[in-house]
């Protein structure tokens, strides 16, 4: 293939233009080896829009180069597009050479995430003649953090948190070296000149460094207590899963007495002697973003309070060469939860962590590079074989991969809880990761900052800001003190567009959106919705029939509340009267009386059509759940009893047609009464469970052969069920529906901002941005 | 009550009632107006009252047409002087209720020392005006030697909250809604005055008042806290509510530091007086429980968290009044 100088007018020159996830993952060298293999001449460098080539050559090899480029770059690089262009032959190329980077014009080049330690590095760190033999920081251009340290674009070193830390001789001969793994690796080190590991106590003082540092946190770990690791993205408190006091004491300490709380495992082999893993189970657990997944266990030899009442554990393998080397050094899995106050963020700073968590943990295993972007665990799930994630941080964020263009400058900024934040781009959408609650001040710190941080990193100052209609989110507050022209999105429409937005779809579909409440457009509150959408706006089809909340918000945290509204939905004040069923007893005489008096005059007791408040009151009905100590735990609880072997008669609901032409409703009256029957006659809760889920699937599959739509879109927080929503797919799919649920982005709020983005620019729209509702001026 | 178009059965009306009532030289002179002799620098605000029903524990609309006027003159570091009073009533109204109300008013102006110098009456169609609303307008002399207000606040500033929080919104949706509560609960509608005045008077270093109406403590915090630039935190634990007021709250899952008041009033104060301050408030009966709960600091405008017992801290949000639920 190569070209001698005799061949020289078959040499044709072309400028190159790679679009993607192509910095910070070697796809320089990788050009440069191709190239040089090709006999290619020429240079590549990083500009702020991606990776610039010019090559010369035969057009044939050109043609091949192209091609390579394509289909065989580096493993954590993206290739969206390459532009191709002849050139004059200026000057002469004597060789193929890699330039440095351009820092001019607007960066709009995409970052790679934060990924697990590729396999070469492990075999590095595990190998005693390698010079990072158990080296806690060992990366390359294949692995390691990139997101999370991050201050600038263009990726480089001098604006990642690695600054700090100046390159020995043998590491600087690497990055330099096109040949290495570890050419430009931007967060390249080795134990002579890069982090190093501490541990320490809450007050700071240090007791040990590096590998005793490491032996320190062993210890800590095996005699029960608790530790605070500095993982990539944030701190987490680590303690033995196999201890139930020790995670006890973890409970008591972080207020958080029945949440689940995730395990990890030293390895697959480990994992696998404890949880039935699937093989996509397994693939999602390996994969580089190493998420939290959520996985039917054996419970072999693990504590039993890890989840109380819950079917499914959250495991996960080693995230960092840290996380390897102290789960093999311990050879017991641990619990692993993010290191947080209960409803505080994250924290991520070895000052900040040991003023939050002095008081949880017994001792601090930490380092000291800089955590730029605090990031939580990933959380995800397989569903219908597809995998499918429940928070969205670590080894994805900030990218999001859509099928469609959106309109640039555009900012959504999400819900009130469970918080994302996203930014339209030129080359793309970019969604924050998890910033959890906007009821602390430090979430709300976070968000600012986040804001702030991704509108510099992207270049990027949207003038118009999507929100949610709900007055009071705080996000509704900060899109109109950050746009120009705001646009309001409806909580369920918001759901329904995230979902149509990952999986590119713009023809009408009926959105089932079910969740725990959102702004309606009659100002009560959503929860229960069948919503048909197309490019033009979208209609309430349907909705559950509403029923009151006595205490508003308190009925959140209290399902017996929730089962209380329901009931005097049902038959008025004789409902106080209901003693043998738990959630009325769970009340005394006198506060059902007062809360009785408060649903006649509508004190503090909204309506709403909430399906999320509707499994609520069946779980406090059932005697499961009447106050909640986590988000969804009632749910979950009840969804935990499903038998999914067990056919018992699915509860019935039964759909009107509206007196005008308003939307139909959907009466949970025949399914509650039949709750009631089985309560009477003693049923077993995995019966009425059963039934209860069944009941919904059916009629969700009537609304929808009602609605004469052939797609059906399904989100919001209800959908977090995996029974309900493997069972609903598997109904449409019988009556000849195409299904389509949340993968890429929660299912839950965190998937409103996407939704708000998409739906204020209208799907699959080029140009003018256009917004359901007029502008409103700020 | 059929005293419609200002005729004889008006004149009788305010010849029989409202005179010898509120009973001072202004109204004896019967001119279309009152004449006021006032130097420097005064006061002046108005406020119209809607409350129903017109009667409830601890209080009714006549004392609080007094009571709220006279305290929003306060707030402006001035001594309430006069006052003016407009009655919009349903015709059909009972006499005898409209008597009631009106000697309300004549009791809580003796007692606060300020004088209803003019006044408008007007009848309307009944099934308007809920029976009756009245507006009341005041002027004050104002005695602060710099201004009051949520701008002169500096980070460090202390929050002194004159007494326990909740009971006024409380008793009013109970006589309203007929809730049968177990203990009976009293509104604190009163005049706060007097210990605004002895504040200044003695000396102390206020930089702002704030009554807590409507929106109850959260709404004045957050609002002065915006207007300041300034963020505040307060303590929970040191916020007096009554156990009746916050066993009704947790059950009808209302939010104590959202529910108004309408005799408790925040001074924000320099640090160096506090203890002074609290000294002076105590000696006052309505601001006797005065407590210190917290301070202005440095931060986010208008961002005020509640540190609760157990460690942790909550943002406390002025709220739109849809009280809808945040939580998905
Ligand atoms: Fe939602
Ligand atoms: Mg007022
Ligand atoms: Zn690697
Ligand atoms: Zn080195």
């Amino acid at each position: 293939m190569t070209q001698g100088n005799a061949a020289e007018p078959l040499l044709t020159r072309w400028r190159i233009s790679v679009r993607g996830v192509v910095q910070g993952v070697g796809f320089r060298p990788f050009v440069y080896r191709q190239a040089t293999a090709l006999g290619l001449s020429g240079w590549v460098e990083n500009s702020p829009e991606g990776v610039e080539i010019e090559a010369e050559g035969d057009p044939l090899v050109l043609e091949r180069l192209i091609s390579e480029l394509k289909h065989q770059g580096p493993v954590s690089a993206r290739v969206d597009d390459i532009r191709t262009a002849p050139v004059d032959r200026n000057g002469v190329f004597r060789a193929f050479t890699i330039r440095e980077s351009q820092t001019r014009g607007e960066p709009s080049v995409k970052l790679p995430a934060d990924w697990a330690p590729c396999p070469q590095c492990l075999q590095e760190l595990h190998d005693p003649d390698n010079r990072r033999y158990r080296y806690p920081f060992i990366n390359c251009t294949d692995c390691g953090p990139r997101y999370s340290l991050i201050e600038a674009l263009p990726y480089d070193r001098a604006s990642t948190a690695m600054r700090h830390f100046q390159m020995c001789g043998r590491c600087l001969a690497e990055y330099q070296d096109p040949g290495s793994r570890r050419f430009h690796a931007e967060a390249t080190a080795c134990p002579d000149c890069g982090p190093r590991l501490a541990f320490c106590r809450s007050d700071g003082s240090i007791l040990a460094q590096d590998g005793a540092a490491l032996a320190e946190a062993v210890e800590v770990l095996a005699a029960g207590k608790i530790l605070a690791l500095k993982g990539l993205g944030g701190f987490q408190l680590l303690v033995d899963a196999r201890n139930a006091q020790s995670v006890q004491a973890l409970r008591e300490r972080k207020h958080r007495p029945d949440k689940p709380l995730a395990v990890m495992f030293g390895s697959m082999a480990a994992l696998q002697r404890v949880c039935r893993v699937s093989s996509e189970e397994r693939q999602l657990l390996a994969g580089p973003e190493r998420p939290i997944v959520l996985s039917h266990t054996r419970n072999h030899g693990l504590a039993d309070n890890l989840a109380p009442r819950r079917e499914e554990l959250g495991v996960m393998l080693p995230s960092t060469p840290l996380h390897e080397l102290l789960l093999g050094d311990l050879g017991f899995p641990v619990v692993a939860t993010s290191g947080n106050r209960n409803g505080e963020p994250i924290a991520y700073d070895n000052e900040d962590a040991r003023a939050r968590l002095g008081d949880i943990a017994d001792g601090f295993l930490i380092h000291d590079r800089p955590i730029v972007r605090p990031l939580d665990d990933s959380v995800a799930r397989v569903t219908a074989g597809h995998p499918q994630l429940l928070r969205r941080a670590r080894g994805y964020s900030p990218n999001l991969a859509l099928p469609f263009p959106v309109s640039p400058g555009w900012g959504a900024t999400g819900g009130h809880l469970k918080t994302t934040l996203a930014l339209s781009t030129d080359s793309g959408v970019v969604l924050s990761p998890h910033l959890g609650d906007m009821d602390s001040a430090l979430g709300r710190d976070g968000f600012d900052r986040t804001v702030d941080s991704l509108q510099t990193l992207f270049a990027t100052r949207p003038q118009y800001w999507a929100h949610d209609r709900h007055p009071d989110y705080f996000t509704t507050g900060r899109a109109v003190a950050l746009g120009s022209k705001q646009c309001a999105v409806q909580h369920h429409v918001a759901h329904i567009a995230a979902v149509m937005a990952e999986h590119g779809l713009h023809e009408p579909v009926l959105g089932v959106a079910w969740d725990g409440s959102g702004f309606g457009d009659d100002s009560t509150l959503w929860g229960g919705e069948f919503l048909s959408l197309d490019a033009r706006g979208y209609q309430r089809l349907a909705h559950m029939r509403p029923f009151r909340l006595p205490g508003g918000e308190a009925a959140m945290r209290e399902p017996r509340r929730s089962a209380l509204g329901l009931l005097y939905g049902v038959m008025g004040e004789g409902a106080m009267e209901q003693e043998t069923l738990p959630p009325v007893s769970d009340f005394t005489r006198a506060e059902r009386w007062l809360l009785v008096q408060a649903l006649n005059a509508g004190i503090n007791a909204p309506e709403t059509s909430s399906v999320g408040r509707l499994f609520d009151a069946v779980a406090a009905l059932a005697g499961l759940c009447q106050k909640a100590s986590y988000e969804g735990q009632a749910a979950a609880e009840l969804e935990a009893m499903v038998d999914r072997e067990g056919k018992p008669e699915p509860y019935r609901f039964d759909l009107s047609s509206p007196d005008t032409d308003g939307p139909w409703r959907v009466d949970w009256g025949p399914a509650i009464e039949a709750v009631l029957a089985d309560m009477a006659r003693g049923a077993p809760v995995s019966d009425i469970s059963t039934a209860f889920h069944a009941g919904l699937v059916n009629v969700i599959v009537r609304v929808a052969e009602q609605a004469k739509l052939s797609r059906i879109v399904l989100g919001g927080g209800c959908f977090q069920n995996a029974s309900l929503l493997e069972s609903t797919i598997t109904a449409l799919r019988g009556a000849g529906f195409q299904v389509f649920w949340p993968c890429q982005v929660p299912a839950n709020d965190g998937g409103l901002a996407l939704g708000q983005l998409a739906w204020a620019t209208r799907l699959n729209q080029k140009g003018e941005a256009t917004c359901a509702w007029p502008y409103r001026d700020a | 009550m059929a005293h419609g178009g200002g005729g004889r059965a008006m004149a009788q009306l305010l010849d029989s009632l409202f005179r010898p009532a509120f009973d001072n030289p202004w109204l004896e002179r019967q001119h279309d107006g009152a004449v006021l002799d006032m130097p420097g620098s005064i006061a002046f605000t108005t406020d119209s009252y809607v409350v129903r029903p017109l009667f409830f524990p601890g209080s009714d609309i006549g004392a609080m047409a007094v009571h709220g006027t006279v305290n929003d003159i306060a707030m402006c570091g001035a001594e309430p002087q006069y006052l003016s009073a407009g009655f919009i009533l349903e015709e059909g109204l009972p006499l005898a209720t409209l008597r009631q109300v009106v000697e309300s008013m004549a009791t809580a102006a003796r007692a606060t020392g300020v004088r209803i110098v003019t006044g408008d009456l007007k009848v309307v169609e009944r099934g308007k005006a809920d029976g009756l609303y009245i507006n009341t307008a005041g002027v004050g002399r104002v005695v602060a030697a710099h201004p009051i207000e949520p701008g002169q606040v500096q980070a460090g500033d202390r929050l002194l909250l004159s007494g326990d929080i909740g009971r006024h919104g409380i008793a009013v949706m109970a006589a309203r809604e007929k809730l049968d509560l177990e203990s009976a609960i009293e509104s604190d509608c009163a005049s706060i005055a007097a210990p605004v005045l002895a504040l200044l008077n003695e000396g102390i270093s206020v930089r702002c008042f704030r009554d807590l109406t409507r929106g109850g403590l959260a709404s004045g915090v957050v609002e002065v806290a915006e207007t300041a630039g300034l963020a505040a935190e307060v303590r929970e634990a040191d916020i007096p509510v009554r156990e009746d007021v916050s066993a009704v709250c947790e059950l009808l899952g209302l939010d104590p530091l959202h529910v108004a008041n309408e005799g408790r009033f925040i001074a924000v104060v320099a640090p160096e007086d506090v203890d002074r301050a609290i000294a002076i408030l105590r000696r006052h009966g309505v601001s006797e429980a005065a407590v210190e709960i917290g301070q202005f600091i440095e931060g986010s405008a208008g961002r005020v968290t509640a540190q609760s017992l157990i460690g942790g801290s909550r943002i406390v949000d002025r709220l739109s009044g849809e009280q809808l639920p945040r939580i998905c």
